[in-house]
């Protein structure tokens, strides 16, 4: 797809499209006069297109073309990255939203290929992937009726069921089970805890790090070994701009790559190099790929008005959400943000070869990362909180010495004796990093 | 003209510079809580809290050494009408030794540069700080509003950036100064960040391609915008207001009005933009420009000619596109590129080694 940044290096971008000498078979052409631009799709030069790529008049493509094109992207990026290898099972996020329901499409359409591939060949070599889906219920933090939350979920488990075979499981959880104690309980300690984030950015990034985790426990208790975010170009450049604007300059590259094995279940990025719009066009394109639409309501604070200086940029430039993620992708990532070794027998060789050469080299001298127990982003070692200001007994880890800058403004209560109420709101896997992370300062003071 | 002071709810706190009158002015950068007023004098305690902070970084950074010479870029506004007036203050209270100069640039810009000259000639005599007045006329044969005629209005702030980075080193060369002090503040660093990571320059984050004569911006660069205009409104200092008359069409227009309004969600966004700026992970593995000299005029460059004098080559041949975009810069012989020229997008990166101040 052409892109009018003539330095754009995303995947399967074809830089100055010439299509100047195209033959104009029919009057429709004619009529457009001066502007020689052809009538026909740029990739196929066959079919009429119907719609434009980022690259605007450059990029016209029909039907197929647009969808092989994005398709192709997807696949060159968990391809490259090693992202999905046959024995792994793979838990894709959905939303809902148009993002999400294309990576559960193209994840489907992988998955399918593999199960034909598998079914005609003899020997039976290469198990395929398994695939599940994941829904997080979110409607306790919002006001929408509970119709409107079960018609969705109907509509969810249609799509999944629909998707086909193979078969694919789906789970619907409700954000408060990050809690080991979900129900009215759940409900409630939820609430208190978002109450007790003054900050409406705050509150905002909090439930975002909240349902990364619940997506973890999901993935974690039902053996899955991937989760796949739907995430393309153009959240992730509107979370270059606020990680920038919320001071996390330092984790920034940890988040934006296109594998983050932080976690317990590496987490991994195909629709990396996808721009939104182009997967708005294919969902509208395509009567099959209905989106589930819940209005969670703007997004307010921060996030929401990098969103809209985002959007300005990108109507005045359409390929400045490529720059924007291409220019943050020079920055140096951590070493967990590659795919962790394959040591499975079963993945081919190639395949190890492969993740072999292209993943990075890890840094020896980052290895030794601690990491905010709210947000989870590693911290620069200067930013060791000095074990002065704790105090906090070893039962009772020091929150606010172990967290990031960005969370202790924007999410830990201000006023320190509020501290430890809010450290029992606060589900078990952060409370654990909190002493984790803390042990390490203790010992130095011995 | 308005001054934004930030009036906060006054309440019973007291000015914690003074502890006895009411505080109604609350700095975002540090939230302490200062005294505001509508008599003048009862602004001391706001102008020592600003004075003073500045020293600090002076010292702390040791910005100065005695006896050195310190050429002031003075355009005339508010930032570097401030700067001149408390360098001057301080080096007289606190005996830096300094030689302070005003250097001023001439972009030859009608209604506009002609105007704020005047001011900064006007201060000359108010805090008997010699000037010296560069012309881009002078240095390039060009002025901005020739340029512009040429050019049209876009990508005319390329030109005029980089012809007065290189104004401003020669003008110092003259006055055999040491270093050069400019009235940057946090909000244009800031505005800095965004704009090199929108329009992908990475190698500028690196600290070591900062020339040390323009690392001087560290000192006003932990104040806010707003502290200056309240500063310079209060003080009654005599200084210009009006923007460029070519500023509308620059880019980074969008990054200032984005901190605008994030400012007023949360004002400390500006410095942690700045704090993130700096903890940027950039390895030494990724291609950074060497520092070399230009062959055209022995300025610092990392190519073979300097960007000024490749936009000069151009202007001078007819040619404006040259040194925009894609079709950065000559090869040995001089020839441009002429195929990939037609191609060159109007708004593009920019080349590695160009700073954005």
């Amino acid at each position: 797809m052409a892109c009018n940044s003539s330095t754009c290096n995303s995947s399967g971008c074809y830089k100055g499209y010439e299509e100047e000498e195209q033959p104009k078979p029919n009057t429709k052409a004619a009529v457009n006069g001066g502007n020689s631009c052809q009538n026909l799709c740029v990739k196929c030069k066959v079919n009429e297109p119907v719609c434009c790529g980022i690259g605007g008049e450059n990029s016209r493509f029909c039907k197929d073309c647009f969808k092989n094109n994005l398709y192709g992207k997807f696949k060159q990026a968990v391809t490259y990255n090693a992202m999905i290898t046959p024995p792994d099972k793979v838990l894709v996020a959905f939303s809902g939203g148009p993002s999400s329901r294309v990576v559960l499409q193209f994840v489907h359409e992988m998955q399918y290929k593999a199960q034909k591939n598998y079914d005609a060949n003899k020997d039976k070599s290469l198990p395929v992937f398994g695939v599940g889906v994941a829904f997080i219920d979110e409607s306790s933090t919002h006001s929408l009726t509970s119709q409107h939350i079960e018609k969705a979920i109907e509509d969810i488990r249609l799509i999944v069921s629909n998707l086909a075979p193979p078969s694919k499981e789906l789970f619907v959880v409700p954000i408060e089970s990050i809690f080991s104690s979900d129900g009215i309980d759940g409900k409630e300690r939820l609430k208190e805890l978002l109450d007790a984030v003054s900050d409406v950015t705050g509150k905002e990034d909090l439930l975002i790090h909240l349902r990364i985790l619940l997506l973890q426990k999901i993935a974690s208790e039902n053996g899955y070994t991937r989760i796949v975010l739907g995430s393309c170009t153009s959240r992730i450049a509107c979370h270059v701009i606020s990680a920038t604007v919320k001071g996390q300059g330092y984790s920034l590259s940890a988040d934006i790559q296109y594998v983050d094995s932080r976690w317990e279940i590496p987490v991994v990025l195909p629709l990396r190099d996808c721009p939104a719009q182009e997967l708005n066009t294919l969902c509208s394109l395509d009567g099959s790929l209905k989106i589930v639409e819940l209005l969670n309501g703007p997004c307010s604070g921060i996030n929401g008005l990098v969103s809209s200086f985002v959007k300005v940029l990108q109507e005045e430039n359409p390929s400045r959400e490529c720059t924007i993620v291409r220019t943050a992708g020079k920055l140096t990532p951590f070493h967990f943000n590659r795919v962790p070794e394959i040591h499975d027998s079963n993945v081919p060789s190639a395949t190890r070869r492969h993740q072999k050469r292209y993943t990075l080299k890890p840094n020896g001298s980052l290895s030794s990362n601690s990491f905010c127990p709210i947000c989870n982003s590693p911290l620069k070692k200067s930013n060791f909180p000095s074990s002065l200001r704790s105090h906090g007994s070893q039962q009772n880890p020091d929150l606010f010495a172990s967290a990031c800058s960005s969370c202790q403004f924007q999410i830990l209560p201000k006023d320190p004796s509020l501290m430890e109420e809010f450290l029992s709101l606060l589900p078990q896997q952060m409370i654990t990093k909190a002493k984790h992370g803390d042990q390490g300062n203790f010992s130095l003071l011995r | 003209m308005e001054a934004d002071s930030k009036p906060k709810k006054s309440g019973a706190r007291l000015c914690c510079v003074c502890n006895q009158n009411r505080a109604a002015l609350k700095r975002p950068k540090t939230l302490e809580q200062v005294l505001s007023s509508t008599s003048p004098s009862v602004w001391e305690c706001f102008y020592a809290v600003f004075e003073e902070e500045i020293h600090q970084v002076i010292l702390e950074n040791q910005l100065f050494k005695p006896g050195e010479r310190i050429a002031i870029g003075a355009s005339g506004g508010k930032d570097s009408t401030v700067l001149a007036y408390v360098l001057s203050e301080l080096n007289r209270r606190h005996n830096y030794g300094l030689d302070l100069f005003l250097l001023s640039v001439d972009e030859g810009i009608t209604g506009y540069r002609d105007d704020s000259l005047e001011t900064v000639k006007r201060n000359e005599l108010q805090y008997g700080l010699p000037l010296k007045i560069v012309s881009y006329k002078d240095l390039y044969g060009w002025t901005m509003d020739e340029i512009v005629k040429m050019i049209g209005l876009k990508n005319n702030c390329t030109f005029c950036g980089v012809f007065r980075r290189q104004a401003l080193d020669r003008g110092a060369a003259l006055l055999k100064v040491d270093k050069v002090a400019t009235g940057h503040n946090a909000d244009d660093i800031a505005e800095t960040v965004l704009l090199n990571i929108l329009r992908g320059d990475i190698a500028s984050f690196n600290s070591e391609f900062i020339n040390i004569r323009f690392s001087l911006w560290l000192m006003l660069g932990c104040q806010n915008l707003n502290k200056f205009s309240t500063y310079a409104y209060f003080k009654k200092l005599d200084y210009f207001s009006t923007e460029c008359i070519y500023s509308p069409n620059a880019y980074r227009g969008f990054a200032r009005e984005f901190i605008k309004d994030l400012e007023r969600i949360r004002p400390r966004a500006i410095l942690d933009i700045i704090k993130s700026g700096e903890d940027f992970r950039i390895s030494t593995a990724t291609k950074m420009p060497e520092q070399g000299t230009c062959e055209r005029c022995g300025y610092i460059s990392s190519q073979k000619w300097c960007k000024a004098c490749v936009l000069l080559e151009r202007l001078n041949r007819g040619l404006p596109k040259l040194g925009i975009g894609r079709n950065q810069g000559l090869n040995s012989d001089g020839k441009k590129d002429g195929k990939r020229d037609s191609r060159t997008p109007s708004t593009e990166s920019k080349q590695c080694g160009s700073l954005e101040f």
